[in-house]
């Protein structure tokens, strides 16, 4: 029930959005969402937007994951 | 590529050192209960139960939004499908579970006209569409789905129609994890649900962990969030420090999504409710508030809950407070399979046992 790739709002009209869903568009409401613009990316649920994606938060996070993998690499290659 | 950061979610190289690290810090046999449907789902579909170390068991939970809903509900649903000038709009996973004696799918080819949306808007433009029909929707769903058919009540109000209702049978999650910690199954640590959690937020879930010190993590779908999440988990177990965390900050924050909660609020309030398996939880459910009265199907149609016995022999409340495991129900694979489900576990695309059939969680 929970789709949980992220979309990106390409048109709004009305709290209405078009979305692009992997290259598929379609549209979501903006009804739920404090504040939007094109070009943010969002988490639609159910034809509603529910939530506009932290990118900061989400280079950080793959930053890190990346870094820990690279660390682990680097040791079992004996250059740690 | 339109898919912004999720494929590096996907990136083998971080699985496979977050895999790494839970099999060398991994000490205690523990078991994890994922409390979402999608969770469940995402798990099986990424392989990751292969991945992880002996010592670790996932469990699922009653987070499946068909699953969780009692007998009676469903039964309420096919009366309500049986009433004349009435169109139930319906989310599709609902239509094929079996009630006392009947279906959705079986009341739709005896004629009664069952539809299904996409979206609660959907719903209401039928009511739009169709003035001398009575159209309702069933709502089925955590804090998630909730918002969504509070705002289409609000767009019902706003519109004047007076032939949309809802057949409420929300449910909200901190409550049930109350009632699967005060159970009797020991569960070593929680993955709590994304996607409700981008509505409640981390806070929702403050007073559950102070009142009970079981490790929780509040987990993204991708394979990278789901392992790094299970990390977190057995990081906090092996170190006996207990905490509520969040593995998937970058759609979850601590205050939820303020807006989604003011809609739900205003249409629903927060009442008792019957859950598949459990029983009765206080204060788990949604009800529509007097002010919204005339989009209350309960109201609006003399349909009542009446008590009714889960299918014979079906485990699916065992399953979803993880009792058991869809192999130990005896009529998993035998009698009940997804083209002949038994219990809505088998039916939805996020139920236990679908899982299990469709990707061989049983070896």
């Amino acid at each position: 029930m929970c789709l949980a790739i992220p979309s990106k709002i390409i048109h709004i009209e009305n709290e209405m959005a078009t979305i692009d869903v992997d290259g598929v568009k379609r549209s979501a409401s903006l009804m739920l969402l404090e504040d939007s613009a094109v070009g943010d990316y969002v988490i639609v649920h159910a034809g509603f937007a529910i939530k506009k994606l932290d990118e900061d938060s989400a280079k950080e996070t793959i930053r890190l994951l990346r870094e820990a993998a690279a660390f682990v690499d680097d040791l079992e290659a004996g250059k740690g | 590529m339109t898919l912004k950061h999720s494929q590096d979610f996907h990136d083998p190289r971080i699985a496979r050192h977050l895999a790494a690290r839970i099999t060398r810090i991994s000490r205690k046999p523990v078991r994890f209960m994922e409390v979402c449907g999608t969770h469940t789902v995402a798990i099986f579909r990424s392989g990751i139960r292969s991945l992880l170390p002996e010592t670790i068991s996932l469990l699922s939970g009653p987070g499946c939004p068909v699953c969780v809903t009692a007998q009676q509900e469903i039964d309420a649903f096919i009366a309500l499908a049986r009433e004349p000038e009435t169109i139930v709009a319906t989310f599709g996973d609902l239509i094929r579970v079996p009630g006392s004696g009947s279906s959705l799918q079986r009341e739709k080819a005896d004629g009664a006209d069952v539809r299904m949306v996409y979206s609660t808007f959907d719903a209401v433009a039928l009511a739009r569409e169709n003035p001398d029909k009575r159209v309702v929707f069933l709502g089925v769903g955590f804090e998630t789905t909730a918002p969504t058919v509070a705002a289409a009540i609000l767009a019902a109000h706003q519109q004047r129609l007076d032939n949309f209702s809802v057949m409420s049978a929300h449910k909200i999650v901190p409550p049930a994890l109350e009632a699967l910690a005060d159970g009797t199954i020991n569960i070593d640590g929680f993955l709590l649900p994304g996607h409700v959690s981008v509505i409640i937020g981390m806070d929702a879930y403050r007073s559950f962990f102070e009142a009970h010190r079981v490790p929780c993590v509040v987990a993204g779908f991708e394979p990278s969030d789901l392992l790094q999440s299970i990390a977190m988990l057995v990081d906090q177990v092996e170190s006996g420090r207990p905490a509520l965390e969040n593995a998937y900050p970058r759609a979850v924050s601590p205050a939820g999504n303020p807006k989604a909660m003011a809609v739900m609020n205003e249409v629903f309030a927060v009442g008792d409710a019957d859950w598949r398996g459990i029983g009765t939880i206080p204060a788990s459910g949604l009800a529509i508030r007097e002010k919204y009265a005339a989009f209350d199907a309960f109201r609006v149609f003399d349909i009542r809950l009446k008590p009714a016995p889960e299918p014979k022999g079906c485990a699916c409340g065992e399953i979803l407070t993880g009792m058991k495991i869809p192999p130990q129900c005896p009529l998993y694979k035998t009698v009940c399979n997804p083209m002949a489900p038994v219990g809505p576990c088998m039916v939805s695309s996020e139920g236990t046992c679908a899982a299990y059939y469709r990707y061989h969680g049983d070896g």
